[in-house]
């Protein structure tokens, strides 16, 4: 099965704290943290797994700049076979739809079974997957949770809905599937597999190479745009405790006990 | 001014929660805006659906087919493409389904699509502007859409309050015969009930919820001892259960559990909206975390920034020391 997984770098919020740059307009970027999008290297995970038990290629693409190499090479070192990176100053600014649109450009060259996607990346809106889906007329699933190969170019799927709950399906193939983290458990990638393909040439496609109309895709194309970011004024907000911390252990013991948590 | 439609999401004959809260953000699209409520099913749960949403909609379009009887989004977005209204305003709960849904059929109608809308701050010429959270809503962005070919906004549950308008006397308009034939190349085969766990945290007065601060694997005793010196129970958020850390069962949010507590002890937790969805009944929320920016500090009535691995053990001391004092 020839397998393509959309993958992007982002703010690891795990590592950052978030803040608005002193303007107040935007969040502050220096010194922020990249890793590739979580539910992405799941996606790569299942694709991985996916070929491991079937046969096939797993190729991941991503749309960015030079600076989104490194999480091409890190799936790479996780076993992907392939990294593509599509780059163009063309691509500026798109939306989802934009993003949508530079993909569906680049699975037109290739002959994949199967793509997939993150569910969502940290600040996006989980709408890339969908987008493709309809772009390319294939079937899509989201928050898909698990995947089985069955014969008959199908698959069955579960995806994630309320509760813990799961809903199954069967999908013809070709199709998109946007994945749901925790489907597995990702290979850890040390510095020796990192290092294994530091070397390795990633192939680069620009807009012209993707026979894109450039009026099509970035900033100009976009419908959707963000303006600004803010922080909220807060609601009455917690009442913070700023004691040392046995202080503020006895405090806590305190309210659970008044509040009748202590038994 | 657009058309503006709202997608129910019903089950059972009972409307979503969501029903008459997109009623409440159609009107801050437009004020004057009488939206349209669409529901799509089959049977008498369709036409109970469509009676229990009268009070909310003056007009609502029933869509009835077999093949809609479990809602399929891969069909509602075919069905939906045929009946809407070229440049409608299209607005859908941000939740399972909504998620399937709008990308695509925002690709159908040419429209423009926001997702997890939070707030909506009106029309400006052909523009809406609305308001998303990111990462993990540590900072809010101002979205501007253009609305020209229309729009489908998914809405973050819970974000808009029910109007308290007087109750409309709302008409059913059949439109099934405008859908046609509907074929999908995904077809629903059945739903899986989660498994009860060996713990059921929605019976506990108290939990000591544990996230993504808990670090590692072998870090969750920690939690566990503390829970057992208060007589609770110890649930989670969502990335402990994607490690493995913890079982599903044990997991509080929108695709985990919903629990009422009296006390709700939230270590190293970010607060993002889909777990606060699992915590009803209003509990008394303590919350620690080492990030001070720390979404769920907006929400929790006492916050202490500080390291739960060195907190929880010292908090697990003090109140085994005050059952040794009282027990002599």
């Amino acid at each position: 099965m020839e397998i393509l997984v959309c993958a992007r770098r982002v703010p690891d919020t795990s590592e950052n704290e978030i803040e608005l740059n002193s303007a107040g307009n935007d969040i502050e970027h220096d010194e922020l943290v990249y890793s590739i999008n979580e539910a992405d290297n799941y996606a790569v995970e299942e694709a991985l797994q996916i070929v491991a038990r079937v046969g096939g290629n797993v190729t991941v693409v991503t749309v960015g700049g030079e600076g989104d190499e490194e999480v091409l090479r890190r799936e790479m070192a996780m076993g992907a076979n392939h990294g593509v990176l599509i780059t163009d100053d063309a691509f500026s600014g798109s939306d989802g739809r934009g993003i949508a649109t530079i993909l569906k450009a680049f699975v037109q060259k290739g002959n994949y079974d199967l793509i997939l996607t993150g569910v969502q990346a940290e600040a996006g809106g989980a709408q890339v997957g969908g987008m493709l889906s309809a772009l390319l007329d294939y079937p899509f699933a989201s928050l898909v949770n698990s995947i089985e190969v069955l014969d008959g170019r199908k698959l069955k799927i579960s995806r994630e809905i309320e509760g813990g709950n799961k809903e199954l399906h069967e999908i013809d193939l070709p199709c998109v599937l946007s994945i749901q983290t925790g489907i597995n458990e990702p290979r850890y990638v040390g510095m020796r597999g990192i290092r294994a393909v530091a070397s390795v040439p990633i192939p680069t496609f620009s807009a012209s190479e993707l026979a894109l109309d450039p009026s099509v895709v970035g900033e100009a194309a976009a419908k959707v745009k963000r303006v600004d970011y803010f922080v909220p004024a807060l609601g009455k907000g917690a009442e913070m405790l700023h004691g040392n911390r046995e202080e503020n252990v006895d405090r806590v013991l305190e309210l659970v006990a008044a509040k009748g948590g202590l038994k | 001014m657009a058309r503006i439609f709202a997608y129910i999401v019903h089950k059972a004959g009972v409307p979503h929660d969501t029903a008459t809260q997109l009623a409440a953000a159609a009107k801050k699209i437009d004020l004057a805006s009488s939206p349209t409520a669409i529901l799509t099913g089959w049977g008498p749960g369709l036409d109970a659906a469509c009676d229990n949403v009268c009070a909310s909609y003056s007009e609502i379009w029933k869509l009835s087919s077999e093949v809609l009887a479990y809602p399929n989004a891969e069909l509602v977005r075919q069905a939906l493409a045929k009946i809407l209204p070229p440049g409608s305003i299209l607005l859908i709960a941000h939740e399972h389904f909504g998620i399937d849904l709008a990308p695509g059929l925002s690709i159908k109608l040419n429209s423009a699509v926001v997702s997890d809308a939070v707030e909506i701050a009106g029309v400006a010429g052909s523009f809406l502007n609305i308001v998303r959270q990111e990462f993990g809503g540590q900072v809010s962005a101002h979205v501007r859409c253009d609305i020209s070919s229309g729009a489908v906004v998914t809405v973050r549950p819970g974000a808009f309050k029910a109007p308290e308008s007087a109750p409309v006397a709302g008409i059913v308009v059949d439109k099934s015969s405008e859908v046609g034939a509907l074929t999908a190349r995904r077809r629903y085969l059945g739903t899986i009930v989660a498994e009860a766990g060996d713990v059921d945290i929605t019976k506990h007065s108290v939990l000591v919820s544990i996230g993504r601060g808990i670090q590692e694997k072998d870090n969750v005793a920690i939690a566990e001892e503390l829970a057992e010196a208060l007589g609770a129970a110890v649930s989670c958020s969502r990335p402990v259960v994607d490690a493995k850390w913890m079982e599903k069962s044990r997991q509080v949010g929108s695709s985990g559990k919903t629990v009422k507590p009296k006390v709700y002890l939230a270590c190293g937790i970010s607060g993002a909206f889909q777990h606060l969805a699992g915590i009803k009944g209003a509990p008394f929320l303590i919350a620690i975390n080492k990030n001070p920016k720390a979404p769920i500090f907006q929400v929790a009535d006492v916050g202490i920034v500080d390291d739960i691995l060195e907190f929880l053990p010292e908090l697990t001391t003090k109140v085994r020391e005050l059952h040794s004092v009282a027990a002599k």
